[in-house]
C-alpha cells in the first residue's frame, strides 16, 4: 500500500478570508468616507469593477482583444432604464434592487446576437469587428431616438419602485443606499466571474487563448468557446450599464462611444489582464483618474495616458504582477537589498512628475484659460504664466527630476535583475 | 483518377469489422500543386503503422487531411466506418481520432497538469459546462493525474507548459494525444530533434500509451520505425508505393531505390 497516494484537500482558508475580507472592506468602506463625493467615487468604482472584469472574461481569460464592450453595457443601461420608467408608470412590477438582472440579461441577449458574428473569428479580425460593432451601435443609437433619446438621452427615476423589503427609507434616494447596493452586485459579481474561471468552460477559454489549434483537437469548437465567453461576459457587462443607469438616472448615446469601449480595456489592462484580481485594482485606478483627478485638473486624460504607456512600457504585466513580484522578492526575503533603490527611485520620481505636472498645468492655463488671466494657482501658489519665473522653475525641476531619476532607475533597474535571476535560479533548482 | 470510387458498404452494422482508419482515393490540391496523389489506405483496429517517406512527399499533409485540418480535394477518409470527409477537427476528434504535432503544440501557459485535464475534459462529458466547479470533478482529476504518471511528467506537475524542456514538451504533447481516450492515434514524428537517449525512452512511452489503440505515425527515424510499426508504408511524392511488414519494406527494391538506401544499411 502506498500512503505517499493518499489525498487531502485541506479547506482553503486562504480564499476564504481574501472573500470574507472583500465584503468586510466593502462594507466599512463607507463608514470610512461617507461624504458625497467619496460615496460618488466608490459608487463609480463598483461599477467598473464589474466592466473590467467582464472585460477581461474576454481578454485575458480567452485571448480576445475587444474595442466595443461598451455595446453591452450601453444596452444594459438602457433596457434598465426604460425598466425603471415601466416600473414608475406601473408597467412593469419588478424591484429596482433587481434592475441589474435585466441589464444583464438585455446585454446577454445582445451578446448572443452580435457575438455569433464576431467570435467567428479571433485576433485581429475579432478586433476589427468589434470596432466596427462599436461604431455601428453608436450611430444606430443616434438613428432612433424613440428608444436611445436622441441627443438628450433617456432619464429615469429609480426611487419610484416601491421601497426594498418594504421599509420606506429604502427607496435608493440617498447616495449611500446606492452605493450599498452597486456593492453587493459588485461582490456577487466578483463571486461568480472568479467562479467561472474554476469551470470546465473558464478553463478551456484559457486553452483556446494559449493555442486554439490544439483546442480544436482535443474536441472544442473554438468558436463556441468563444462565444459562450462573450455571451458570460456581456451578461456581467449588462449589469454594470444598468447599475450606471441606477447610479446617474439618465443613459445616453455616449454610453457607446468608443471611449468607453477603450476605458474599460485601459482599465483592465492597467490593473493587469493576467490575473483575476488585475482588473479589479485597474478599475479602481482608472476611476480615480477620470472622476477624482478630472475634479483637480483639466489635463487628467493626459496624466491617466502618461501612467498607461510608462506602466506598459515598465511594467507589461500591470500593476497586478507588480505587486506580484514584489511580493515574490519579499517571499524571498530579498526587499531589504531594494529597499534603498526604491526609495532614491521614488523620490526622483516625485521630482519629476512634478516637473511634469508644472509645465503641464501652466501650459493648459496659458491654451485653455487665457480668459483667466495669466495667474493660475497651482499646488496653492499663485503663478503668473505671462513672466518666465514660473517657466525657468518648471523646467528646471522636470529637468533635474529626470537626471537624477535615469540615475536611481538604472541603479534600481541592476538590483532588480540581480534579485530576480537569484531568484529563479532558486527556483530551478529546487523544484516543487 | 477515380475519385467517388464506390466503398466497400460501411455502415453501423459492420462498423465493428470495418478497418479503424480507411482512406479511399484521397487526393489534395493546394491551388494547381497536387501534394496528395490518389492515396488508399486501411489499417486494421490494433495496428501500428508507420508512414515513411522523403522529405516533401505528403506525409503531415496526409495526416492534416485525415485530422480535418485540411479538407480534401477528393476521395474519402472513413474512421471506423464512419465517413469523416471534410468534417472539423473536434468533430473527427469526439469520434474517437486524436494526434500530435510535429511541432510542439501544448497550452504553454497552463500547467503541465492543466494541459493534460484539458484535453481530457470533452472525452468525460463535461464540454462547456459554466455550472461545475473544475476543481470537485474527481473524473477529470484522476484521469490527468493517471496521465501525468504515464507520461513521467509527475515531478512537473505545476510547471507551466511553455516551461519544460523540450522532451518533456514532447511527452506532454503525447499525453494531451492520449488524453481523451481516442482509439485512433495519429503521432507527427514523436520524436523529432531528441536525442538518442530521449528517442529510445519515447519508444517506449509511445508503446505503453498506445496499448489496445490503433497507432499511426510518421516518423523519420528508422530505429523508431522498425522497432515500433507493424506495417509500414512508404509515402513518395504523393502516392503510397508500398505497404508491407518492416521486413518486407526493408527487402523491397522499389522502396531502397526510393527512399530508403543508407538508411536500411544504418538501421
Amino acid at each position: 500500500m502506498e500512503l505517499r497516494e493518499l489525498h487531502f484537500r485541506p479547506l482553503n482558508f486562504g480564499r476564504w478570508l481574501i472573500w470574507g475580507s472583500t465584503a468586510l472592506l466593502f462594507a466599512l468602506l463607507p463608514v470610512a468616507f461617507e461624504k458625497g463625493f467619496a460615496l460618488t467615487l466608490m459608487s463609480q468604482m463598483g461599477v467598473m469593477i464589474i466592466f473590467a472584469l467582464s472585460y477581461n472574461m474576454l481578454l485575458g481569460q480567452n485571448g480576445m482583444l475587444s474595442f466595443g464592450h461598451a455595446v453591452y453595457s450601453g444596452l444594459g443601461a438602457f433596457f434598465a432604464i426604460h425598466a425603471m420608467n415601466w416600473i414608475a408608470s406601473g408597467k412593469l412590477a419588478w424591484p429596482i434592487s433587481l434592475l441589474p438582472v435585466i441589464g444583464g440579461l438585455a446585454g446577454a441577449f445582445f451578446g448572443v446576437i452580435f457575438g455569433y458574428l464576431t467570435t467567428r473569428r479571433a485576433g485581429t479580425p475579432f478586433a476589427m469587428i468589434t470596432l466596427g460593432i462599436g461604431e455601428m451601435m453608436y450611430a444606430a443609437s443616434l438613428m432612433f431616438p424613440g428608444f436611445f433619446g436622441g441627443e438628450g438621452g433617456i432619464t429615469g427615476n429609480r426611487t419610484a419602485g416601491p421601497p426594498l423589503f418594504g421599509i420606506p427609507s429604502l427607496t435608493f434616494g440617498p447616495q449611500m443606499q446606492v452605493y450599498l447596493l452597486i456593492a453587493v452586485w459588485c461582490f456577487a459579481c466578483m463571486v461568480a466571474m472568479f467562479a467561472l474561471t474554476q469551470t470546465p468552460l473558464g478553463r478551456i477559454a484559457n486553452a483556446v487563448r494559449d493555442n486554439p489549434e490544439r483546442a480544436e483537437f482535443i474536441g472544442y469548437n473554438t468558436q463556441r468557446v468563444r462565444w459562450l465567453m462573450l455571451i458570460l461576459s456581456s451578461f456581467f457587462a449588462g449589469i454594470a450599464g444598468a447599475l450606471t443607469a441606477i447610479n446617474f438616472e439618465i443613459v445616453g448615446s455616449e454610453f457607446f462611444h468608443a471611449a468607453r469601449s477603450g476605458g474599460v480595456l485601459l482599465a483592465a489592462f492597467m490593473g493587469g489582464i493576467g490575473f483575476f484580481f488585475g482588473p479589479i485594482i485597474g478599475a479602481v485606478v482608472f476611476t480615480f483618474f477620470a472622476v477624482a483627478l478630472s475634479e483637480f485638473t483639466k489635463a487628467w486624460q493626459f496624466y491617466l495616458g502618461a501612467f498607461f504607456v510608462l506602466l506598459v512600457m515598465f511594467a507589461p504585466g500591470g500593476l497586478s504582477s507588480l505587486l506580484l513580484m514584489n511580493l515574490r522578492v519579499m517571499k524571498f526575503r530579498r526587499f531589504a537589498r531594494l529597499r534603498d533603490p526604491y526609495v532614491g527611485v521614488l523620490l526622483t520620481a516625485m521630482v519629476l512628475a512634478l516637473g511634469t505636472i508644472l509645465l503641464i498645468e501652466l501650459t493648459y492655463h496659458v491654451t485653455l484659460d487665457t480668459g483667466l488671466g495669466p495667474v493660475t494657482r497651482l499646488f496653492g501658489i499663485p503663478m503668473d504664466t505671462s513672466t518666465p519665473g514660473p517657466w525657468v522653475l518648471a523646467t528646471f525641476v522636470l529637468v533635474s527630476g529626470a537626471v537624477s531619476f535615469d540615475y536611481y532607475r538604472r541603479r534600481f533597474g541592476e538590483r532588480w535583475s540581480e534579485i530576480q535571476i537569484e531568484i529563479e535560479d532558486w527556483i530551478r533548482d529546487n523544484p516543487t | 483518377m477515380k475519385p467517388d470510387r464506390p466503398l466497400h458498404p460501411a455502415t453501423r452494422a459492420d462498423a465493428a469489422n470495418a478497418p479503424a482508419l480507411e482512406l479511399a482515393g484521397v487526393h489534395k490540391r493546394f491551388g494547381r500543386t497536387e501534394i496528395i496523389r490518389g492515396i488508399d489506405l486501411a489499417i486494421a483496429a490494433g495496428e501500428r503503422h508507420a508512414i515513411i517517406g522523403p522529405n516533401g512527399a505528403g506525409k503531415s499533409t496526409l495526416f492534416n487531411l485525415i485530422s480535418g485540418r485540411f479538407g480534401v480535394s477528393a476521395g474519402r477518409i472513413l474512421l471506423s466506418g464512419q465517413d469523416i470527409t471534410n468534417r472539423k477537427p473536434y468533430q473527427i476528434n469526439r469520434l474517437g481520432l486524436a494526434r500530435s504535432f510535429q511541432i510542439t503544440n501544448i497550452f504553454h501557459r497552463l500547467t503541465v497538469f492543466e494541459n493534460l485535464r484539458c484535453a481530457a475534459l470533452w472525452s468525460l462529458g463535461h464540454r462547456y459546462a459554466f455550472w461545475k466547479n473544475l476543481n470537485k470533478l474527481k473524473d477529470a482529476e484522476d484521469r490527468a493525474e493517471d496521465l501525468l504518471r504515464r507520461v513521467g511528467l509527475k515531478r512537473r506537475r505545476d510547471t507551466v507548459g511553455g516551461l519544460l524542456t523540450y522532451a518533456e514538451q514532447r511527452a506532454l504533447e503525447i499525453g494531451i494525444t492520449i488524453a481523451g481516450g481516442a482509439s485512433v492515434i495519429l503521432l507527427d514524428e514523436p520524436t523529432a530533434g531528441m536525442s538518442r537517449a530521449e528517442s529510445r525512452h519515447a519508444v517506449e512511452l509511445i508503446r505503453e500509451v498506445t496499448q489496445g489503440r490503433t497507432l499511426v505515425m510518421v516518423e523519420h527515424d528508422m530505429s523508431v520505425v522498425f522497432g515500433l510499426a507493424d506495417l509500414i508504408s512508404v509515402v513518395v511524392y504523393g502516392q503510397v508505393i508500398a505497404t508491407g511488414t518492416p521486413t518486407e519494406i526493408r527487402a523491397n527494391a522499389a522502396v531502397k531505390e526510393a527512399y530508403l538506401g543508407q538508411h536500411v544499411e544504418a538501421a
